[in-house]
């Protein structure tokens, strides 16, 4: 009997789509709002299959834009409801106004986002554009390596979204095509651990406008005010609380990865980052979502020829996990920081901003470069990585970084 | 002029949520200029009462005054552009 058996978990086949749906099925979740987009809509296919099969208990609403479909989750959550919904691409761009609504609101919204390009000129395919442009938006970011992931990362978002230290919404990136459309073995644990894991919501005591401390939910039982017109004395303030909760998720996104890790025997680094063969590293890469384990085999082959390489993914990119960053990355000499989606006009991508501004003031300062890949679905193949280890080595050797952005995959 | 000490954010409850009711809420402070009536002139039409959108003026029976309520008039100087007799006017904030 193997270990997964023994926790009385089974292995299925799924796609990264079906992967999310299965976790959602699994969460109690009382209200889905989704309208349908590549490479999404297998998540909503499939979870309306359930609905109409009667597996799950949950209000099911089709709606005619993304941006209502939020605006149904974010109200359904402002009365006490567990709420999911699912986008990619221009779909999280029509949402971006209720994205900012929702963390304002402090609704713990889980969303799913099939990592798609953004238009024109029109692609279905992969890359980060859509979900880095809300990274500002006050939504906690979790990108997945795996299918396996996509499940597991779900069923923990509802427990990180709904803690009183947290509510705030959580996205959880997968790959489009990638993930959300790959057959992968994914093991899923029997529904009623799932259901003792993500429990019931809490809702943490506010004091209303009558002084008496209630739950916070709309209630006409114990009436309270949601989101109101706040001006120049307090909005300042309620933004400043936004920040604060942000800045005490990593240890509950790290806490409730370590439950879970008991209850499913699977880690991914500490939660918020993992690292691979990275403890000796001279020369490391880092990068989010699916690319990662395309990483870790060049990683393994460099390693065989007696080269220090290593791999630093980010998973929570959202809130940034600066410590842990600068912690791993301490004994490295070159690092090149993947960027799947590009900041038009600014210095190098998204990603490699935040990696080399967490950077500047560690010790001893190290050459980071930045490369930016995989538009539009591009592949990012195994000759490619190897080529910024490969630059990497001459970083060191030479003392000199020739290009500090530069473009891989990409024809001249 | 409303001076009540406004709270830090370790202090409020999250999301907007109100803490005391909306009428505690007073928006007599966003005015720059505020309404100064002259019962000489005023004929007690109650124009300016039936045209203020913040309901901040009204007739006292008793003595026969008009009250404009500071605490929530926003200075938008309806009253004075409405008034036939111009018996209101509008003065700087700080000014007597």
């Amino acid at each position: 009997m193997t270990a997964i058996q023994q926790k009385g978990q089974k292995v299925i086949a799924l796609n990264g789509d079906e992967a999310v749906a299965y976790a959602v099925k699994q969460c109690d979740v009382d209200v889905v709002a989704a309208y349908p987009i590549t490479p999404q809509t297998i998540i909503v296919e499939k979870f309306s299959e359930y609905v109409h099969d009667g597996e799950v208990d949950t209000e099911f609403i089709c709606t005619e834009s993304e941006h209502s479909a939020l605006t149904c989750c974010l109200t359904a959550a402002a009365v006490g409801a567990r709420t999911f919904t699912a986008t990619a691409s221009a779909g999280l761009a029509l949402m971006h106004e209720i994205l900012y609504v929702t963390s304002g609101c402090r609704a713990p919204v889980v969303m799913a986002v099939a990592n798609r390009a953004l238009s024109a000129p029109i692609n279905i395919h992969c890359d980060h554009s859509d979900s880095m442009v809300e990274r500002d938006s006050g939504w906690i970011q979790v990108y997945a390596e795996n299918n396996q992931e996509v499940y597991d990362s779900i069923i923990q978002a509802f427990r990180i979204a709904e803690h009183a230290e947290v509510l705030l919404p959580i996205l959880v990136g997968l790959d489009g095509f990638f993930l959300s459309h790959t057959l992968e073995n994914v093991c899923v644990l029997p529904d009623e651990v799932v259901r003792n894991f993500v429990s019931q919501r809490q809702f943490p005591l506010v004091k209303n406008h009558e002084g008496k401390l209630v739950p916070f939910k709309l209630d006409p039982e114990n009436p309270i005010t949601i989101g109101p017109l706040d001006l120049q004395d307090y909005y300042f303030e309620h933004k400043r609380q936004q920040e604060e909760a942000m800045q005490r998720a990593p240890e509950i996104i790290k806490k409730i990865h370590e439950e879970y890790a008991e209850i499913s025997g699977r880690r991914y680094g500490n939660g918020l980052v993992e690292t691979y063969r990275l403890e000796d590293a001279e020369l490391a890469t880092i990068c989010l979502g699916s690319t990662a384990g395309t990483v870790k085999t060049v990683v393994d082959e460099l390693r065989a020829k007696g080269v220090r390489a290593g791999l630093l993914r980010i998973r929570a990119f959202r809130p940034l996990p600066v410590q842990d960053i600068i912690e791993a990355l301490r004994n490295v000499k070159a690092i090149a920081v993947m960027d799947r989606s590009c900041s038009f006009g600014g210095y190098g991508g998204p990603v490699f901003h935040e990696i080399r501004h967490a950077l500047y003031d560690s010790n001893p300062h190290t050459h980071t470069v930045n490369y930016i890949y995989g538009l539009g679905g591009r592949d990012m193949s195994q000759h490619m990585i190897l080529k910024i280890y490969q630059d990497l080595e001459m970083i060191i050797k030479t003392g000199r970084t020739e290009h500090l952005v530069q473009f891989v995959g990409l024809r001249e | 002029m409303n001076t009540e000490k406004k709270k830090g954010w370790k202090e409020i409850p999250m999301a907007g949520v109100c803490w005391v009711p909306s009428t505690s809420y007073l928006t007599g402070d966003w005015k720059i200029y505020r309404p100064v009536w002259d019962s000489e002139k005023c004929t007690r039409c109650v124009l300016c009462h039936l045209y203020c959108p913040d309901g901040a003026i009204t007739w006292k029976a008793k003595t026969n005054e008009m009250i404009f309520n500071y605490d929530y008039c926003k200075g938008c100087g309806i009253c004075e552009a409405e008034c036939p007799t111009n018996a209101i006017s509008m003065k700087l904030e700080g000014e007597p």
